[in-house]
C-alpha cells in the first residue's frame, strides 16, 4: 500500500461572521500519494480554496481551522507554529494562485522575488540562488531566462507569469504543490501550454499535485483522482476515469451533463435546477437534497455519509445504501 | 436566402496611442481591422476569440457605444454608422446588449423594478402602469417572480442576476441582442440554465443574437454560424457545425484542439501554440498568426491573406487554401 504524502481527515474550516459560525468546509478527508495528481473540482462557494489554504495554514480571520488532521510527513500541520509552518510553505509544500498578475510584487523584478524564497529556505548565497532560480525559469519553460530575472512582471504577459508563479513554487523542489484555479484566468492556447508544463514537471520531478478547478476539462485532462465539493463537503470521490464514465453522486451527473462540449452538439443542455445553497444555510438533511431530481424522504432528514459505490469510488448520497436504488442513477445517464 | 438582419463591412477601429509631453499620436492600436460579417433574421451568430482579439469591440461598435473608425454598419437596410443622436436612439430600441458582468451592469441602489423599467421610459413607452404590469412579464418570461421587482440587485446569485440584465433588454421587443460574454462569470450548473433560457426566448420571441465569448463549447452549443477572431480580424468563418468538424484555419485547429475535454479516455493530438498572442499595436507583418503558425510558409510573412470563401458559406483568411482557387 503506497503511503499519502499529505493526508487530510476530518478538516473543518468555520468563518465567524455577524451571521453566524459558517461552515466553509466541513469534514473533508482526503489524501494524495506520491506523484500523483488530485484534483478538487466544485463551484464557487463549495469550499475548495478554502481547504487549500487551511492545509498552508493561510485562513485570515474572521476564518478558523477548528476541527480535523492534516498529516504531512507523519505531522500534524495544525499543531505547528508559525514559525514552523513558514519552513513548510514554499519549501515543502508549494503553492500557485489563479491571479498572476496579483500575486507577484510589481515593484521587485522577477530575479529578486525568486531567489527570496530559495535564499530563506536553502539557505544559499546570492549567486548560487540566482543561479538556481535561472536554471528553473529555463525548466518551465521560459525563453531568454537570464533577462527575465531582471525585468519586473508588468513587462510579462499573463501566461509568462503564470510560469514565474510556477517557477517560484517549484523552486525549492517541494513535495506537494497546491494550484489553485492555475489556469482560469488565461486564454484556451496559454492554458493548454501551462496545463502541458505541469503534467511534464509532475512526471519529472515527482512532484504531487492538489489540483483546484472549476473546470472539468482540466480535471480530465491532468488528474489520477478526483474530489468534487458541494457545499462544504466532498460529495464524490473516485479515479477519474470511474467518476467521469459512472458519476455516482447527482450532483457530479448533472456538472457533467451540464457542461457544453465542443465535440458534440447537444440538443438541450441538462441543467441543475435552483442555485448553489449558501454555506451554513441548509441545516438538516442532504445539501444538494432540494436541487435534486432523485431526492426522497431520508435526503431530507439526514446528512448522509461518504458510501461506496463502486471499487474505488464513493458517493455521499443515500442512493447507494441500496443497489437497486442506486441503478436509477446508470439508467438517467443512458 | 435568409433575409439578412444586420451586415458589417470592412469595420475598423484603431484607437490612437498618445505619448511625449505633447500627447502626439505615437502609434494606433488596431484593435478591430476589417471585420465584414451578416446576421441573418432568427439566427445566433458566434463571435470567439481570445482575449485582446477584438470581439468585444465589436460588439460595442455595433451598438456605436464606441465610434468606428471606418467601415459600414447596415441594419435592416439602413446606414448606422452616420445616424444622428435622436435617430441612433430610435434604432437602438432595436438593439440591446447583455452584458459580462452581472455583478457591475445592473445599478445597486434601483430597484429591479427600476432597472428593467428604465428602457421603457426612455423610449416612451406606455404609461406608469403598462410599464409595471410589463416588468412582471418580463420577469415570469426570465423565470423569476414578479414578487422580486421590489427587490435589490444584491439579493440576487448571479445566474437570477444575469436574468434581470436579459429581461431589461427584452424590455423594448428588441430585433437583434448582442450578448457580450452573458455566461462566462457563472457557474457551470448556472451557465446551462441561462444558455437554455437564451434558446426558448429566441424561438419564443424569435431574436436575433450575436453572441461574444471565449468559450469554445458554449459557442458551438448556442450558435448556427461562428466567425473566430485573432488580432482584430475574423480568420475563419462557417457554420457552427461546419466549423467545428471541419475547420480550416490553422488558428482554429489550434485553438480547437487547446480546449480540455471532460473526458479522460479522449484522446487527441493536441496542436500546442508557442508564444503569445503578439501586440495589436504592433501585429506581425503579412498574416497576423504566421508567428504562431504550424504551417506558416514564406508568403505568409509578408503578404496579408485574403478573406473569402473557401466552400459554400465557408470563409477563411490562410494562404494555405489559395492554390484550391485556381
Amino acid at each position: 500500500m503506497e503511503q499519502p504524502v499529505l493526508k487530510v481527515s476530518g478538516l473543518e474550516t468555520h468563518f465567524f461572521t455577524d451571521d453566524g459560525e459558517i461552515p466553509a468546509v466541513d469534514s473533508v478527508d482526503f489524501y494524495v500519494n506520491k506523484g500523483e495528481v488530485l484534483g478538487i473540482v466544485g463551484e464557487s462557494g463549495s469550499g475548495k480554496s478554502v481547504t487549500s489554504l487551511s492545509i498552508m495554514q493561510l485562513i485570515q480571520a474572521p476564518g478558523k481551522v477548528v476541527g480535523g488532521e492534516i498529516t504531512y510527513k507523519g505531522e500534524n500541520l495544525i499543531s505547528k507554529s508559525e514559525k514552523e509552518m513558514r519552513k513548510i510553505r514554499g519549501n515543502e509544500i508549494g503553492m500557485i494562485f489563479q491571479e498572476p498578475m496579483t500575486s507577484l510584487n510589481p515593484v521587485f523584478r522577477i530575479g529578486n522575488q525568486l531567489i527570496e524564497g530559495i535564499r530563506i529556505h536553502k539557505k544559499w548565497n546570492k549567486k548560487k540562488a540566482w543561479e538556481h532560480a535561472v536554471s528553473i525559469l529555463k525548466l518551465v519553460g521560459l525563453p531568454r531566462a537570464e533577462e527575465l530575472m531582471n525585468e519586473y512582471p508588468h513587462q510579462l504577459s499573463g501566461g509568462m507569469r503564470q510560469r514565474v508563479m510556477i517557477a517560484m513554487a517549484m523552486a525549492c523542489e517541494p513535495e506537494v504543490l497546491i494550484a489553485d484555479e492555475p489556469t482560469t484566468a488565461l486564454d484556451v492556447t496559454i492554458q493548454a501550454q501551462i496545463l502541458e508544463l505541469m503534467k511534464k514537471l509532475n512526471k519529472e520531478t515527482n512532484t504531487s499535485i492538489i489540483m483546484i478547478t472549476h473546470d472539468l476539462g482540466v480535471v480530465a485532462e491532468i488528474c489520477d483522482r478526483i474530489a468534487v465539493m458541494y457545499s462544504g463537503k466532498i460529495v464524490e470521490q473516485g479515479k477519474t476515469q470511474d467518476i467521469f464514465q459512472h458519476p455516482k453522486h447527482p450532483y457530479t451527473i448533472g456538472l457533467i451533463e451540464s457542461v457544453p462540449d465542443v465535440r458534440v452538439r447537444k440538443d438541450r443542455l441538462y441543467s441543475i435546477p435552483g442555485n448553489v445553497p449558501k454555506p451554513g444555510s441548509i441545516q438538516k438533511g442532504c445539501h444538494f437534497a432540494p436541487r435534486c431530481n432523485f431526492a426522497f424522504d431520508k435526503c431530507y432528514e439526514e446528512n448522509p455519509t461518504l458510501l461506496d459505490a463502486g471499487p474505488a469510488q464513493q458517493a455521499r448520497c443515500w442512493l447507494h445504501e441500496d443497489a437497486k436504488k442506486a441503478a436509477v442513477l446508470e439508467r438517467v445517464k443512458s | 436566402m435568409q433575409e439578412a438582419l444586420l451586415e458589417v463591412k470592412q469595420l475598423k477601429k484603431h484607437f490612437p496611442i498618445q505619448g511625449g509631453v505633447l500627447k502626439q499620436q505615437v502609434g494606433t492600436v488596431k484593435a478591430v481591422d476589417g471585420v465584414t460579417f451578416t446576421l441573418h433574421k432568427g439566427e445566433t451568430f458566434g463571435l470567439v476569440g481570445e482575449s485582446g482579439c477584438g470581439k468585444s469591440t465589436t460588439g460595442r461598435m455595433l451598438m456605436r457605444l464606441l465610434e468606428p473608425s471606418e467601415g459600414e454598419v447596415l441594419f435592416d437596410g439602413k446606414e448606422m454608422t452616420t445616424l444622428n443622436k435622436k435617430d441612433l436612439r430610435h434604432l437602438r430600441k432595436d438593439i440591446q446588449m447583455v452584458f459580462q458582468d452581472p455583478f457591475a451592469s445592473l445599478n445597486p441602489r434601483h430597484t429591479v423594478e427600476k432597472i428593467i423599467e428604465e428602457p421603457l421610459i426612455v423610449h416612451q413607452l406606455g404609461n406608469k402602469a403598462e410599464r409595471k404590469k410589463r416588468v412582471r412579464e418580463l420577469l415570469e418570461i426570465v423565470g423569476l417572480s414578479a414578487y422580486h421587482a421590489k427587490r435589490y440587485p444584491h439579493q440576487f446569485s448571479g445566474g437570477q442576476r444575469q436574468r434581470i440584465g436579459i429581461a431589461r433588454a427584452l424590455a423594448v421587443n428588441p430585433k437583434l441582442i448582442i450578448a457580450d460574454e452573458p455566461v462566462s462569470a457563472l457557474d457551470v450548473s448556472i451557465q446551462a440554465q441561462v444558455l437554455n433560457l437564451l434558446e426558448d426566448l429566441q424561438k419564443e420571441l424569435g431574436l436575433t443574437y450575436l453572441f461574444i465569448a471565449h468559450d469554445l463549447g458554449v459557442v458551438r452549443h448556442i450558435s448556427d454560424r461562428v466567425g473566430v477572431m485573432y488580432l482584430g480580424r475574423i480568420v475563419e468563418m462557417a457554420d457552427s457545425e461546419k466549423l467545428y468538424l471541419d475547420s480550416k484555419h490553422p488558428y482554429t485547429q489550434a485553438l480547437l484542439s487547446a480546449v480540455p475535454v471532460p473526458d479522460p479516455e479522449y484522446g487527441k493530438d493536441r496542436i500546442i501554440l508557442t508564444g503569445d498572442v503578439p501586440s495589436p499595436s504592433n501585429p506581425p507583418s503579412g498574416c497576423p498568426f504566421h508567428t504562431r503558425c504550424p504551417k506558416a510558409m514564406d508568403v505568409c510573412s509578408s503578404v496579408v491573406p485574403e478573406f473569402r470563401e473557401i466552400e459554400p458559406g465557408h470563409h477563411t483568411a490562410c494562404h494555405l487554401y489559395e492554390e484550391d482557387l485556381v
